[in-house]
């Protein structure tokens, strides 16, 4: 379904604006005697970006780049140290313990890997129940079952109750996967940060994940900042595309856009490698060459100049702006 | 989690844990021996003064002293006539109880200030593991000497002296297991449905570093014991409760060993030795059993 089909009643959800993450690097005990200023690691360097009401946004990038930092960062579970995070009109950064409480209700995660983000020793029932009973939700037990079972169905998993009792390396991957989706449904979020759910999944069972999760948007209005790494995954469940590259938004537009017209030069070398696209539109291959740069020496002006196969003396020098090149596709480079 | 609809559940959900416990821990050796030995001197220590006529433990004057083991004197008699049979069986009581009440002190205050250092960090962390070290270097004996000395000897002064000597190094074992654990991503999960540190530390953390308290428990209850045998055979003992350390001392006192009075020597030796030994081949047992990784392999 594309988004720009739906009408008018579309609320931002989600506002970020110049957002910010930077972590002291590590330093050696003889540089810290000698009093040097501790190096700032750029994770995030400075996004915008909205999510509107049941929207699937896809941050899409290299590892490093600081896809999950900034899905944290949104969610608190990382401290930005800059910049504002508007969730329906209020500022998050600036939530007490007790409204911050009720925002974890309101905007759930889920992680990559399924078998590390549920507790080995936590049966079924027990991890989906958790957060009902960590926000007092339920008044009664009958309640919370009512609502575990209901949360588990939901995520697609067909005879809830015999589950109850199995602990996690009783399921399969499938499973725990829809188990953590569960344990994110339970409480009725507005909003899920999904990091790389299918990346850490078989083949075969991330179609039925992302279904589900295409499903749950359409059903239930649940908007998704959805992080993977993986461009025909983006271009297949998201609305619209966030390329990130070394902490900034580098291009963003609705997928297919993106996809079809990419403007960044590090979009479209991400975009001639995706392999099921080169049979619907041949084009050569560009390989970029060099790994993401080091985020505590970024380079000067365009911070993708060191691979980019078309930089100039401007693009050493001057960074370029990020800036809305067609009505609702941006872009940040000096010669689109 | 309080509740009938719960509470059943639970029921079901403890014997399901039990029985894949079981599983897995019948098949060490080790550990069964270690519990074979264990289980006889428990069945001792709570049917053996039904068996064995525990009175004849008394100085009745008409009893021949120092005899060696003969028909109803199994095991002889000591210097003032007493059946050292009957000093084993009571004693037995009296180690295993210093045994199990001073590990599980030690225990609660080793697990409480490693999850509170290793989850929290910071200042907490390096105030708690000073205090720490400060237990662990303190030479053991000595402490331990003075502390009996100060409080008078008693059994309740004992249990409590060696509790709160000997939790430094599992402090510091769960403090690791708590700086892996935190980091895992269902502790973040956790935080991400708004989980409080308390909360986190008793369902996330706990029971994931549980295993190595129990392994861990049961090592400092051999500890615990050969301590008390210690400190009763130095004289800091009760004297009103007969131990197997105590009648070591006595035994060493009246001179059992320059008379040869083997049967007033080895018996409450070996015990000692036998129970330690228990405890410690089902502490090793359980430290493989119950890690996670050695446990996954084996389904």
């Amino acid at each position: 379904m594309d988004i720009n089909n739906r009408g008018d009643e579309q609320l931002e959800l989600l506002k970020v604006s110049n957002l910010e993450v930077h972590f002291a690097a590590r330093q050696g005990f003889l540089s810290s005697l000698l009093n040097k200023q501790p190096k700032q690691v750029r994770a995030v360097d400075g996004l915008d970006f909205s999510i509107r009401k049941g929207e699937i946004l896809c941050l899409a990038g290299e590892s490093g780049s600081g896809k999950t930092t900034t899905g944290k960062a949104i969610l608190r579970l990382v401290e930005p140290t800059g910049g504002e995070v508007c969730f329906k009109g209020e500022d998050v950064i600036a939530f007490n313990r007790q409204r911050l409480r009720r925002f974890r209700q309101e905007a759930q995660i889920i992680f990559q890997d399924p078998y590390e983000s549920l507790n080995p020793r936590q049966t079924v029932f027990s991890t989906v129940a958790e957060p009902l009973e960590v926000n007092r939700i339920c008044k009664n037990n009958e309640q919370i079952e009512e609502r575990v079972i209901e949360a588990l169905t939901d995520a697609g998993l067909s005879n809830p109750q015999e589950l109850f009792l199995r602990y996690p390396h009783e399921l399969s991957g499938g499973q725990r996967q829809r188990l953590a989706i569960a344990g994110a449904l339970v409480v009725k979020p507005d909003f899920i940060m999904a990091d790389e759910p299918v990346s850490m999944l078989d083949l075969s069972i991330r179609a039925g994940i992302l279904k589900l999760m295409v499903d749950l948007r359409d059903q239930k209005g649940i908007s998704y900042l959805f992080i993977t790494h993986d461009l025909s995954l983006a271009w297949l469940v998201s609305d619209r595309i966030a390329i990130m590259y070394l902490g900034k938004i580098v291009e963003l537009g609705s997928a297919d856009t993106v996809i079809r017209q990419p403007l960044h030069p590090y979009t479209r070398a991400l975009v001639s490698v995706i392999p099921v696209l080169k049979r619907v539109m041949p084009s050569d291959k560009k390989l970029l060459q060099g790994e993401t740069p080091d985020p505590v020496n970024i380079p000067t002006g365009c911070r993708f100049h060191p691979r980019c196969p078309e930089a100039q003396s401007r693009c050493r020098e001057e960074e370029p702006l990020y800036r809305e090149v067609m009505p609702g596709h941006y872009g940040a480079c000096h010669f689109i | 989690m309080p509740s009938s609809v719960y509470s059943k559940d639970n029921l079901r959900l403890l014997k399901k844990n039990l029985r894949s416990f079981w599983d897995i821990y019948r098949q060490n050796t080790m550990g069964l021996i270690g519990l074979c030995i264990l289980c006889f001197f428990t069945l001792l220590a709570f049917l053996g003064p039904r068996l064995v006529d525990v009175t004849t433990y008394v100085v009745d004057g008409v009893t021949q002293t120092m005899h060696p083991p003969v028909s109803g004197y199994w095991l002889g008699t000591d210097n003032l006539g007493r059946d050292i049979l009957a000093g084993v069986v009571i004693g037995t009581q009296v180690s295993l109880l210093v045994g199990v009440a001073a590990a599980t002190i030690s225990m609660t205050i080793g697990t409480v200030i490693g999850i509170v250092a290793g989850f929290y960090g910071k200042l907490a962390d390096k105030l708690l593991m000073r205090f720490t070290d400060v237990f662990l270097v303190i030479p053991w004996l000595p402490l331990v000497l003075a502390m009996a000395a100060l409080l008078g000897p008693s059994l309740g002064n004992i249990i409590f002296v060696i509790g709160i000597t000997s939790w430094a190094g599992t402090a510091r074992i769960i403090r690791s297991q708590t700086l892996s654990v935190k980091e895992r991503p269902y502790v973040e999960r956790a935080r991400a449905i708004g989980s409080s540190g308390t909360h986190i530390m008793l369902r996330h953390i706990l029971p994931n570093v549980f295993p190595l308290i129990y392994a861990n428990t049961i090592l400092v209850a051999a500890i615990a014991i050969l301590s008390e045998t210690t400190l009763s055979f130095l004289g800091m003992g009760d004297p009103t409760r007969i131990s197997w350390g105590m009648m070591l001392h006595y035994a060493y006192e009246m001179g059992a060993v320059i008379s040869r009075a083997w049967w007033w020597l080895l018996p409450p030796g070996i015990c000692v030795v036998l129970v330690v030994l228990g405890f410690t081949f089902i502490g090793f047992a359980l430290d493989e059993v119950l890690n996670p990784k050695l446990r996954r392999r084996d389904r």
